[in-house]
């Protein structure tokens, strides 16, 4: 017999991924055992996001300002813009560093399958910053996939080209990789990617 | 209960944290879903875009379960036109197509060599919107609405076929059609010719005309609408032709 609160807990650490009932228990578990060094700080750090957290209206960005960190920092390059899918790709390009532009997230991407047309996707908002923005480049940072590249079709002939360059992520093969192991896709992409050698 | 053949990948749908619903065209077996495990991880998500040409094994427990795919890849056909805007519209379109219209687990074998001369065609040429066309009156012909362009509804006539009759789906004549010309379809000499003869205005014609069939035989019939896949196609190839009239 368990603690109704203890109950509802689990079912909704079940819910997150890479979590399923056993494992919840698990985690419940572990956090009542440490209560003062990690229930109550998570219960804090829980309700601070709830509260604070909140969607830029500019990029799409999760940031406790709005505009978030990235829009507001006046040293980054407001001219280029670089479209993600979602922010897990976003914080994905910010850990690499080397990207100094600005973002852009969709929210998703095209796909006929599940119903998700233009207007889902924060397509018209990226306009709309290449329309009044001086935006020079757009990066499309999407899947090397069908609905991916299927978007980034779309986006750039949404884009107004004459005014702004648009440029895509190169598909290939990845640092480490060898090719023995490489999928077909990949190999035959990389080839046709291929480039002189300086 | 077990499978295996080649097969194309129509469609596949994330379910659950790492699996995907994953619909495949076999020849032998026809249009088939199946649990794919992992599906939606890194490693087998390349595998399972839409026209890969991949070789199936389905296993379940009874026939009538939903069952589990295991996939290899054979050719990447979606790699092979990621970059080319046009021919991955027409990648997505034939597979959305397939996958909307055909019966579940009943063989279609034509329909499958089809696609599979389709996808070749997509990475090598320039034929394709031709192929894509033809491919689509085959489809239509299997499903049991062919259409016929071989001589003239009202004449007889095998020459100057230049309408389709919207109601009967057969070819009319140009002196036939004369009066009638605003409500007929125009019928692409292509359609009655060889490959070669066709032009990007021809194959966009012929998507429309297929299109038509599809709508009225098909979707309406069971109160459904085309694909977004098909309709964004048609409506760049449209654009592409009246872009540049060239040769296809």
């Amino acid at each position: 017999m368990q603690n109704a609160s203890i109950d509802q807990l689990t079912q909704y650490l079940a819910k997150l991924p890479g979590l399923g009932p056993r494992s919840a228990r698990r985690v419940v578990l572990y956090l009542i055992k440490r209560q003062e060094g990690l229930l109550r700080p998570l219960i804090k750090a829980l309700d601070a996001v709830a509260k604070e957290i909140r969607t830029c209206a500019t990029c799409g960005n999760v940031d406790t300002n709005d505009p978030c960190g990235v829009c507001s920092d006046v040293k980054r390059d407001h001219k280029t813009i670089c479209v993600v899918e979602d922010v897990a790709d976003l914080w994905a390009l910010e850990r690499t560093g080397i990207f100094k532009g600005v973002y852009h997230v969709l929210g998703g991407t095209l796909s006929a399958l599940d119903g998700v047309g233009p207007d889902d996707l924060n397509i018209p908002g990226l306009v709309r910053r290449t329309e009044q923005g001086n935006v020079g480049e757009v990066v499309l940072a999407l899947s090397a996939t069908v609905d991916g590249q299927t978007t980034a079709h779309y986006i750039a002939e949404c884009i107004n080209r004459d005014a702004t360059e648009v440029t895509a992520l190169a598909h290939g093969v990845p640092v480490g990789g060898e090719l023995d192991y490489l999928d077909e896709g990949t190999l035959t992409t990389a080839l046709r990617a291929r480039r002189g050698v300086s | 209960m077990e499978w295996t053949d080649d097969a194309i990948i129509l469609s596949s749908r994330r379910h659950g944290e790492s699996s995907s619903i994953t619909t495949v065209l076999s020849p032998e077996h026809g249009r088939y879903a199946g649990l794919v495990r992992g599906g939606s991880g890194k490693n087998k998500r390349g595998i399972l875009q839409a026209g890969n040409h991949v070789r199936v094994q389905w296993r379940a427990r009874l026939p009538e379960h939903l069952g589990t795919f295991t996939c290899e890849l054979v050719h990447p056909h979606a790699a092979m036109v990621l970059s080319d805007p046009l021919r991955l519209m027409a990648l997505s379109s034939s597979c959305a197509v397939a996958d909307s219209v055909l019966p579940e687990r009943e063989p279609h074998p034509p329909v499958y060599e089809g696609l599979q001369v389709l996808l070749n065609s997509l990475g090598q040429g320039d034929f394709w919107p031709l192929i894509y066309v033809k491919w689509e009156l085959g489809l239509l012909g299997e499903l049991g609405f062919g259409l016929d362009f071989s001589e003239c509804a009202a004449t007889g006539r095998n020459d100057d076929l230049v309408y389709v009759s919207p109601k009967s789906g057969k070819a009319v004549s140009a002196g036939a059609g004369e009066p009638y010309k605003d409500r007929l379809l125009p019928l692409p000499g292509f359609l009655h010719g060889s490959a070669e003869e066709g032009t990007l205005e021809d194959a966009a014609d012929g998507a429309r005309l297929t299109g038509y069939f599809l709508n009225n035989h098909v979707y309406e019939q069971h109160g459904g609408t085309q694909p977004e896949a098909r309709a964004r196609f048609v409506q760049a190839l449209r654009k592409t032709a009246d872009g540049s009239p060239r040769n296809a």
